[in-house]
């Protein structure tokens, strides 16, 4: 008896927080995402056509181009820049092959003072890790159900 | 029965200490706020010449318990007690100041209550004979606590709007026998309480119940009404949980929505300063009530004030887990003359 009582005021008040608090804004941030991500994927598309004019080939121009947009948002977040995209952009900035630079280079620079080892090492792929994890698993799940049914 | 209790919470001091003397050092963003002016330090650079946040913390820590002594002539090897915490894991800023100064020393943990929680201990031991002088410090830093409770700064994370800016400060009162106050005249020690919040993000919600539990325990252990008070203050609820507290404490039958405010809406300028539901942390109340509340009571501006620090009880850990997160309150009711 008593602990349904509880559990009754409780889910009241659950209801009653999401009244009070402010929910995002969910048309605000879509459109920031929308412009931003697109941004950086015209950022993207600049330097793939540059490298096509240089003549390398298109098989190898990927690569390329995802070597200069890590280097990118590598270097936007060393100089505290990227942080302040991500704030308006949300997904916009993390989707982006940019954004995983950031979820790596983040947190090397907040850890090096716990050490090379310890510190940098070992906290490096600490939000990055997951990604790369599912990532995979889910791209050799792909894979070998693409190898039986082709 | 314990004479000094009265109601079910509340402890009433037969002789009221004196909060004689307090000091605030705060970070650049916090000196930036309206309340700048009220600060006795602000620290241009929150690396404060140490080499890591935690450092800094600890250091802020440390010298705002030496200027309050020093404001009265005092040195800590006078001081009888230290109670002092803080958020880090182990509360190592709070222990490096024990290390560093050799008072005394009770560490604690109460999360962002542990400003009311230090002064409640501070007035009962010296009220109870046990101490002449006892310091009651916390301190708090957003680049320590971000990394530690949430992501590294410079990860490009979207901030939803009931999140809360932990605030860079330090607070440090000096507890005495004897002066002229301002007196700390009833404690109201609060129990956990957890109505089932899990977003991290939603602190203010998830201490809210606490608070309107803590105040309404107060009014009937003390039999004072909201008008008793100038002031009623909570220690980092926002204005999520601001309102919250509002409305539970009115389904009670107290109004207090005409002097109820809290230290993490009026630490920064919410339109300016891009902190959203508004600043929590120790530091948070420490800081407000040490520097701008403390100054009005003595000036006279505030007569009667209750101060409740309020804490999230939750770790890094317990989140993951996928625990609710419980709230605590500590109210302390504090009077420029008595």
């Amino acid at each position: 008896m008593e602990r349904s009582k509880e559990e009754e005021i409780k889910k009241d008040y659950l209801k009653m927080a999401e009244k009070v608090g402010p929910s995002s804004s969910f048309l605000k941030n879509c459109a920031a995402a929308f412009i931003v991500g697109g941004l950086i994927c015209d950022v993207g598309q600049l330097v793939m056509n540059y490298f096509l004019s240089l003549g390398i080939p298109k098989d190898e121009v990927n690569s390329y181009v995802a070597a200069v947009m890590i280097f990118l948002g590598a270097f936007l977040t060393g100089i505290g820049v990227y942080d302040n995209i991500g704030k308006h952009a949300g997904a916009g900035s993390i989707v982006p092959i940019t954004g995983f630079a950031n979820s790596v280079v983040s947190p090397a620079m907040e850890f090096k003072r716990e050490g090379y080892v310890f510190g940098v090492g070992a906290k490096m792929f600490v939000i990055a890790g997951p990604v790369l994890v599912y990532g995979i698993s889910a791209s050799i799940i792909v894979g070998l159900i693409y190898y039986f049914i082709r | 029965m314990a004479e000094k209790k009265i109601g079910l919470q509340t402890v009433k001091f037969k002789n009221p200490p004196s909060i004689v003397s307090t000091a605030s050092i705060v970070g650049p963003k916090e000196g930036e706020g309206p309340l700048r002016e009220y600060f006795d330090l602000i620290i241009s650079d929150d690396l404060y010449d140490e080499d890591s946040w935690e450092k800094a913390e600890s250091k802020m820590a440390r010298e705002a318990v030496r200027m309050a002594l020093k404001k009265i002539g005092m040195t800590p090897d006078r001081v009888d007690y230290l109670f002092e915490g803080d958020l880090l894991n182990q509360i190592t800023s709070s222990s490096f100041v024990a290390r560093d100064l050799k008072i005394p020393f009770f560490g604690l943990y109460g999360a962002c209550s542990t400003m009311t929680e230090s002064l409640s201990l501070a007035a009962m031991i010296t009220d109870g004979g046990y101490s002449d002088y006892a310091v009651a410090a916390t301190s708090s830093h957003f680049s320590s606590a971000e990394r530690q409770f949430r992501f590294p700064l410079e990860l490009g994370t979207q901030r939803p709007p009931t999140a809360q800016w932990t605030v860079t400060g330090a607070g440090a009162a000096v507890v005495g026998r004897n002066g002229e106050g301002p007196y700390i005249t009833y404690v109201t020690t609060g129990r956990v309480m957890d109505f089932g919040i899990k977003d991290a993000n939603n602190m203010g919600a998830a201490m809210a119940p606490a608070a309107a539990d803590t105040i309404i325990r107060h009014f009937k252990d003390t039999g004072f009404k909201p008008q008793d008070y100038d002031l009623i203050i909570s220690g980092d609820l926002g204005q999520v949980g601001r309102q919250l507290t509002i409305d539970m404490v009115k389904e009670n039958g107290y109004d207090i929505s005409q002097n109820f405010t809290d230290c993490g809406i009026e630490i920064f300028d919410s339109d300016r300063q891009d902190v959203h539901a508004g600043a929590s942390g120790c530091g948070c109340s420490a800081v407000v009530f040490c520097g701008y509340l403390y100054s009005q009571i003595k000036k006279g501006n505030i007569k009667r004030l209750l101060i409740m620090s309020t804490g999230a009880l939750l770790s890094p850990t317990s989140t993951q887990q996928g625990e609710s997160i419980p709230g605590i309150a500590h109210a302390v009711a504090i009077e420029g003359r008595i």
